[in-house]
């Protein structure tokens, strides 16, 4: 019985998530992160601690000078010496034997929990989350009734039924505690299943199973292995309770019996207590760490430490002097500059990372506009357009450092030069009143927990100071202007009941609620229809002109710049390639990075040809918008 | 919310049903041997068998269920099979007891929790230092070590507090203050470790959701930000998280009282689950998990009201 049962414990454990097929990627990733948790000291000590637990687990039938229950009735509650070195129970037993051959057991009969709950909440998990339907929604409720139950109390029940065994104890609780694997699973799966290269498999007729096991077993490996840490560890203290309640079997040593058997005597011999309760705290401890040490080791790429900014005395000593100015009075922008509603000169945006190092995502970039102007930001994902963006709105991760250049706003610094954070102090007057801020997506922008009545009305309150009834008859007006048919519905309404394009309409109604002298826009279209798309850049445009604030539109498509900017400014990787005026760059761009953004724009429209010999501009300009809309 | 409240009532009430079924079930696997154990070795098989059919256990498990059930339904949850105690009256002398100590409980750790939570994701730093520590010594040691532990020191070798519970009927506030502190602090050190933890990333997460920013760049003050956006949208987690906790805290008081020997319903639930007292362990797992349904019930009414999407549906 033993034997066949620590061999099901051991086989889908050690198979499902540690060696499952994966491609090659797989493998690389898996090596690496394997080594940076030996680079992490926490995560070298849980390996070492729970190798060394389980190898005197495994030799505790050599390792152990007496049987668990060899009894030497004329020796009890012995103190350590030479034959019993930690001592003897109160029956004469020797401790050392007992905790040896108590791991044994604890840990066994807590892998078998794991290995239950795997192979019933893998499997579900699985196909709850690629298939949905009627399988889930049944799942979902077993999931709930499971999760209601308190599980020492369910154990307990076992227990009355079906006498003192650790091993049904622990199959038990891995049914019991499956939903946890399953929701792990089935949440993994259902964000995974939609991710275009499940779809580019499935069109590439690859079967569901293969599907599954290729790119969904990639995906949940690393969180399997985390939550079966977890859960051993939760196992080894579950049963160590019930034995402890005495609802164990005490002809089996386990650490739980022993603690049991430990307070009984805790007047007499303290120790007895020590020794299970510290090896209990020892692994499950180790088991903890180990699951962290992974966590980290997967999250180590974007995971930045907090460490003290390491810059050469001088620079140190200049940035805080600026600093310093900084704070009594803002330092004068370079003369003859002081008439442009932005101006960025020379910036640079970097992350600090775990070495020490400085991650530079925006370099050396520099540019200007002025009132009543459109400049376009162009460029593909990670050219650090974004972030250039938020740094003029001071909106940077809390990680994020100025590590060159400066920021003038309308003739004041808000990041003056030598600085390395963006001045909240300034910005946070400024923001909401003259600068705002037209987000990407509308949809994760408006907070669900309000309706966007309140939403557009508490800004002009706070910002404006004006009543709430006058702020509520401008939030209606405002919502009029920007095209929306029914304002008093949409006031109402809750963001989850409105469509994309509405709520794109409603961000675009805050940024200007307060009249704002600049207006960012970051991808404003992206994330809409295409119909939709044409109509938000048209409110833009219109807007513009009838307020004449400046725009800075942050986009990847070369066609919303030619319907929309006057200038346009080209970010490659953080840096700045080219600048000039809309029609200049569009009817010859000078550098090859923009040519070829230029050209895959029009890719699939027009033969490349036309754009080469420069010939008519206003095809290629139109070619281009059509390609916006 | 009234068809809201109603429609969760009635799974509920499915659910009691089906751990009821199931539980009674388990139960039956067991009662071959009860009137043996109840009358001792020398109970003749004439004694056992009038035994057997005192206890209705000749009858089959349909129909013994059934009357359960309709006895269950009037109010009476039957008699202890060894003490003859009603299991009704058991419950209700032994529930004030573990349910101060869940509720005094529950209610620090959830102010605690939240506030040491809140504070990591805020300020990080060395506050977040300390609460991830913490959680990992939390989840370290099993509650109940952390009791075994707090009994060595503090009742036994200091002599604190008493080591064994001096909770009788009709003694006053200051012995059930002493008797309780320990055991109340054993649930805090592991709620409020593993809460904080969690409340820490819920807060986290919802700080880099992408409407907070947009509130920042509208003006929006950030303590504004903090109190009324984000904490509200990051309730709901925390709830989860505090009422998950709670689940497990009625298996922890069980242990909990049979060290500290407090009069509640843990011993009582022990030496029944030893004896197979089919009675009293029915009547312990029926109220669990009621406690339970109550609690699930609260938890999403307090959801629907945080969170307008799910108040629609």
């Amino acid at each position: 019985m033993t034997e066949s049962v620590e061999t099901a414990a051991l086989t889908p454990a050690a198979d499902n998530p540690i060696s499952g097929s994966s491609g090659q990627t797989g493998t690389v990733v898996r090596s690496s992160a394997f080594k940076r948790i030996l680079k992490n000291p926490l995560g070298l000590i849980a390996l070492v601690i729970l190798l060394g637990v389980v190898l005197l687990a495994a030799f505790a039938n050599v390792l152990a000078p007496f049987d668990q229950n060899f009894a030497n009735i004329s020796k009890t509650l012995a103190a350590p010496d030479s034959v019993n070195i930690l001592g003897t129970d109160s029956s004469g037993r020797d401790v050392w034997s007992r905790l040896l051959f108590g791991a044994q057991l604890t840990l066994l009969s807590a892998l078998l929990c794991a290995a239950v709950a795997i192979v019933i909440g893998l499997p579900a998990g699985l196909v709850a989350g690629y298939y949905a339907g009627k399988f889930e929604a049944v799942a979902n409720w077993v999931v709930g009734i499971l999760m209601s139950l308190p599980g020492l109390i369910v154990l307990m029940t076992i227990r009355s039924a079906f006498g003192p065994s650790v091993w049904i104890a622990m199959i038990a609780f891995g049914v019991l505690i499956s939903p946890s694997y399953f929701r792990l699973v089935r949440s993994a799966v259902q964000s995974v299943r939609n991710e275009l290269y499940v779809d580019a498999a499935r069109v590439s007729g690859l079967s569901d199973l293969r599907i599954i096991t290729r790119h969904i077993f990639s995906v949940v490996r690393a969180p399997i292995i985390i939550q079966t840490a977890a859960i051993t560890g939760v196992a080894i203290a579950i049963q160590s309770a019930l034995e402890f309640l005495g609802l164990g079997d005490p002809a089996k040593a386990t650490w739980g019996v022993m603690l049991s058997e430990g307070f009984k005597n805790v007047y007499l011999t303290p120790s007895l207590l020590f020794w299970p309760a510290f090896a209990m705290a020892l692994t499950i401890g180790a088991l903890v760490l180990l699951g962290n040490a992974v966590r980290d080791a997967l999250e180590d790429g974007e995971k930045i430490k907090h460490r003290r900014k390491k810059t050469p005395a001088a620079q140190d000593a200049a940035a805080a002097s600026a600093a310093k100015a900084a704070r009594t009075t803002v330092a004068a922008v370079e003369a003859g500059t002081e008439h442009h509603l932005v101006k960025v000169t020379n910036l640079g945006v970097g992350y600090p990372q775990a070495d020490g190092s400085i991650k530079k995502v925006v370099d050396d970039v520099s540019f200007h506009v002025d009132r009543g102007e459109i400049l376009g930001i162009v460029g593909e994902s990670g050219s650090g357009k974004s972030q250039t963006a938020f740094s003029i709105l001071g909106l940077l991760p809390d990680t994020a450092r100025i590590v060159a250049g400066a920021i003038q706003f309308d003739g004041n610094y808000t990041v003056a030069p030598g600085e390395d954070k963006v001045n909240q102090g300034r910005l946070s007057k400024l923001r909401g009143k003259r600068i705002s801020y037209i987000p990407q997506e509308p949809m994760s922008n408006l907070d669900p927990a309000f309706t966007i009545g309140y939403q557009l009305v508490t800004p002009m309150v706070r910002v404006l100071g004006i009543s709430k009834a006058e702020a509520t008859t401008r939030a209606l007006k405002l919502l009029t202007d920007v095209g929306i048919v029914n304002p008093g519905r949409t006031f109402k309404a809750y963001p989850h009941e409105v469509s994309g394009g509405m709520a794109q309409r409603v961000l675009i109604a805050g940024a200007i609620s307060c009249e704002p002298d600049l207006i960012i826009a970051d991808e404003p279209t992206t994330a809409l229809d295409v119909t939709v798309q044409a109509d938000v850049l048209d409110l833009i445009r219109d807007l513009q002109r009838r307020l004449g604030v400046g725009v800075i539109l942050v986009t990847h498509n070369f066609g919303v710049v030619a319907d929309l900017c006057d200038r346009v400014v080209v970010m490659q990787n953080g840096r700045l390639v080219e600048e000039g005026p809309v029609r200049e760059i569009l009817r010859e761009p000078k550098e090859r990075y923009t040519q070829t953004l230029l050209a895959s724009m029009l890719e699939g429209k027009e033969p490349m040809s036309m754009l080469v010999p420069a010939g008519s501009p206003a095809t290629a300009s139109s070619i281009a918008k059509e390609n916006a809309l | 919310m009234i068809p809201f409240i109603l429609k969760r009532l009635g799974s509920g009430i499915v659910v009691l049903l089906a751990v009821s079924i199931l539980t009674f079930s388990l139960l039956y696997v067991s009662s071959g041997s009860i009137a043996r154990n109840i009358l001792g070795d020398q109970a003749t098989p004439e004694q056992l068998a009038v035994k057997e059919a005192e206890l209705g256990l000749d009858q089959p498990i349909v129909t013994r269920y059934f009357s359960w059930l309709m006895d269950a339904l009037g109010g009476n949850l039957g008699a202890s099979w060894f003490t003859s105690e009603p299991v009704a009256n058991a419950l209700a002398t032994r529930i004030p007891v573990t349910m101060t100590m869940v509720v005094v409980a529950m209610i620090l750790i959830s102010i605690i929790a939240t506030l040491i939570g809140v504070a990591a994701a805020v300020k990080r730093g060395w506050v977040d230092r300390v609460v991830q520590i913490g959680a990992i010594i939390g989840d370290s040691i099993p509650g109940f070590v952390i009791g075994i532990i707090l009994v060595t020191i503090l009742a036994i070798q200091m002599g604190l507090f008493p080591a064994t519970s001096t909770i009788a009927p009709g003694v006053g506030a200051e012995a059930w203050v002493l008797s309780l502190t320990l055991p109340v602090i054993a649930l805090l050190i592991n709620g409020v470790t593993g809460g904080a933890q969690q409340i820490r990333s819920a807060v986290i997460k919802q700080l880099e959701r992408d409407y907070v920013r947009t509130l920042r760049s509208r003006g929006i003050g950030e303590r504004e930000v903090l109190f009324k956006h984000v904490l509200r949208s990051a309730a709901p987690a925390g709830l989860t998280v505090l009422s998950l906790q709670l689940i497990g805290m009625l298996g922890g008081v069980v242990i909990l009282e049979s060290i500290f020997a407090l009069p509640g319903m843990g011993p009582m639930a022990v030496t029944a689950t030893i004896q197979s007292d089919q009675p009293v362990v029915m009547g312990v797992v029926m109220y669990t998990v009621a406690v339970v349904i109550v609690v699930n019930l609260i938890v999403d009414l307090l959801n629907g009201w945080l969170n307008p999407k799910v108040r629609v549906s």
